[in-house]
């Protein structure tokens, strides 16, 4: 019998020749990443616990982002705390202002392709589209990895989503996304893995895959894993011949398989305040919109920002309409003010914001009042998440953001595209 | 960790979520000791002053979800239950009852063979649950796991593991 890709590479990470879903078992972690959010609760449970020296300061990464730059004057105790830490324990990896957390750890290349890796953070999920079982965890458990380098796991059953076909032209990998996450539900994915395949994905950029693993979460998912292949090899700097035992087998166990015909999708909006309340754009035309978001470890990177400026290019975003773009680090920031793509998006009408993770965690940069409406394209439209309770949120792809900034409601993107 | 126990069944349904093992009203209390008698309160108010020290609750599927809430493991290893049969667990709660402490096992079938009241019995070295003649299967957990539920979780555990 075969194996799946979370099977295959909990195999690779234990030296087991065999591993069952549901099983029980250590794991050796190959890296973690702590955010500002959370950094002192680690050290503290990490002194609670009477450790002294952490396992490996090389395979531990501070990055601080929900906290940057500092909105409130407490805020900056996080980043002493960290700061004091990682000197201590001679952890050299700390990011005080570089970016979000989950785009730096493949980014930087922290993370690469077969490894195990915890964050502090539920959206760790996204390393998984480079072929990383990377998930979130608590900060006593973290505390506990950073002492022992080792963390239980239970091998996850997985649902296999087949997508083959071309994309229409104005669908994206966060179209995808949402339309999986409509048709298994919120609670569609609790504890498995899920894992991504087919010619559609393979066809798909490292970053449009990026957006499809950090949604995972979003159906409980615990990874959201795609097989690696030369583009991801070229990404991470490694070579593939090293990794040709992370593809899946014909014959693996799958829970469920699900297949989809990529000419079947549509740009679609998830609706208040669920992740899974999906609709076609076709179906919400004509909705007002008080604020636009391009941003955050969905959808914060070059080719969406590329693709806003493509339709905002020469054109003025609606009066009375804002929209907040927040590259998801310091060089795509960079890299987009090269390509001339900040200059567009600020002669449009757009604000700038620093590459962190603001808005989107509702702490900075954008914060809603009573009655706006918002359309972004991170990944959570919950109750208040980027402000008052009575705000509204709905999630889109960057298109469909920048096309309803740009008419100040909900429109079809592909009349721009 | 006892190989082997025995306990009173209470029995949950489905979806007992972290709301009903400890509603938000009750977090703000200054111990788990104090918060522990509101245990299942919108559920079944009586039944925390009910559950004696290793008694065990067995559920339909998805027990724990919801917030990731510590407190809802940490006031039922307080109550003492001695484990929790159910079918499935959500994510969070299934790591963070490990973590402070609560033993989970996993059983497709116990739920709809048994009633509450029943003693049933756990014998983890072989795996199995007994109910009168009958025996069901549950997962093995490894000794490490075993070890850190013994200890009272992660924090104490790795306090012993550390010497102090």
């Amino acid at each position: 019998m075969g194996y799946t890709l979370a099977e295959k590479i909990i195999m690779r990470n234990t030296k087991r020749s065999s591993v069952t879903a549901g099983e029980l078992l250590n794991v050796n972690v190959d890296k973690v990443m702590v955010h500002d959010i959370f950094a002192p609760f680690v050290v503290e449970k990490f002194r609670e616990m009477g450790f002294e020296k952490v396992w490996n300061p090389d395979k531990i990464v501070f990055v601080y982002d929900h906290l940057v730059p500092t909105s409130f004057i407490e805020d900056f105790r996080h980043h002493k705390i960290a700061d004091a830490f990682a000197a201590e324990q001679h952890i050299k990896a700390v990011h005080r202002a570089d970016g979000v957390c989950h785009q730096l750890m493949p980014e930087l290349r922290y993370v690469v392709p077969g490894q195990v890796v915890f964050g502090t953070d539920s959206h760790t999920t996204t390393y998984g589209a480079i072929g990383s079982f990377s998930t979130g965890i608590g900060y006593t458990e973290m505390a506990a990895i950073f002492g022992t380098g080792q963390l239980w796991i239970k091998v996850p059953p997985t649902l296999k989503f087949t997508i083959d076909g071309e994309l229409p032209n104005g669908v994206y990998s966060k179209d995808i996304i949402l339309r999986i996450l409509g048709d298994i539900g919120a609670d569609g994915g609790t504890y498995k893995a899920l894992e991504f395949g087919g010619s559609t994905i393979k066809g798909l950029s490292i970053s449009s895959r990026m957006t499809l693993s950090n949604m995972a979460v979003e159906a409980g998912a615990k990874v959201g894993l795609i097989e690696p292949d030369e583009k991801t090899f070229a990404f991470s700097g490694v070579e593939g011949s090293q990794f040709q035992d992370l593809k899946s087998d014909p014959d693996a166990n799958y829970e469920k398989v699900f297949h989809y015909d990529a000419s079947n999708f549509k740009p679609v909006v998830a609706c208040p305040s669920n992740v899974d309340n999906i609709s076609d754009v076709e179906a919400l035309l004509g909705t007002k919109i008080d604020q636009g978001f391009i941003g955050s470890c969905t959808n914060g990177r070059f080719e969406d920002l590329e693709v806003a400026a493509k339709i905002l290019k020469g054109r003025k975003i609606a009066p009375f309409t804002k929209l907040i773009v927040t590259p998801a680090s310091r060089s795509i920031y960079a890299e987009a003010a090269k390509a001339g793509i900040i200059g567009i998006l600020v002669e449009a009408g757009a604000i700038m914001n620093p590459p962190a993770c603001g808005l989107c965690c509702g702490r900075s940069g954008g914060i809603v009042s009573d009655g706006e409406r918002v359309i972004a394209t991170n990944n959570r439209n919950f109750l208040g998440r980027m402000g008052s309770p009575k705000s509204e949120i709905f999630l889109a792809s960057p298109a469909t953001v920048a096309a309803a900034a740009l008419e100040g409601k909900i429109v079809d993107p592909r009349k721009y595209l | 960790m006892k190989e082997a126990f025995k306990g009173r069944v209470w029995k949950l349904g489905d979806d007992i979520d972290t709301d009903i093992i400890i509603p938000t009203q009750f977090l703000a209390l200054k111990t788990v000791e104090d918060m522990k008698k509101y245990a299942f309160n919108p559920l079944r108010p009586e039944l925390a002053a009910q559950i004696q020290p290793g008694d065990i609750i067995v559920a339909g599927k998805n027990f724990g979800c919801g917030s990731s809430r510590e407190q809802a493991p940490e006031i039922l290893a307080a109550l003492k239950i001695s484990c929790i049969i159910a079918k499935s667990y959500a994510r969070i709660f299934y790591r963070n009852a490990f973590n402070n402490g609560l033993l989970l096992l996993e059983n497709n079938e116990l739920y709809d063979c048994c009633r509450e009241g029943d003693e049933v019995s756990v014998q983890l070295e072989n795996s199995q649950v007994l109910l009168g003649e009958k025996s069901f299967e549950v997962a093995s957990i490894p000794t490490d796991l075993l070890q850190m539920v013994e200890a009272g979780g992660l924090v104490p555990f790795m306090r012993k593991r550390n010497g102090k």
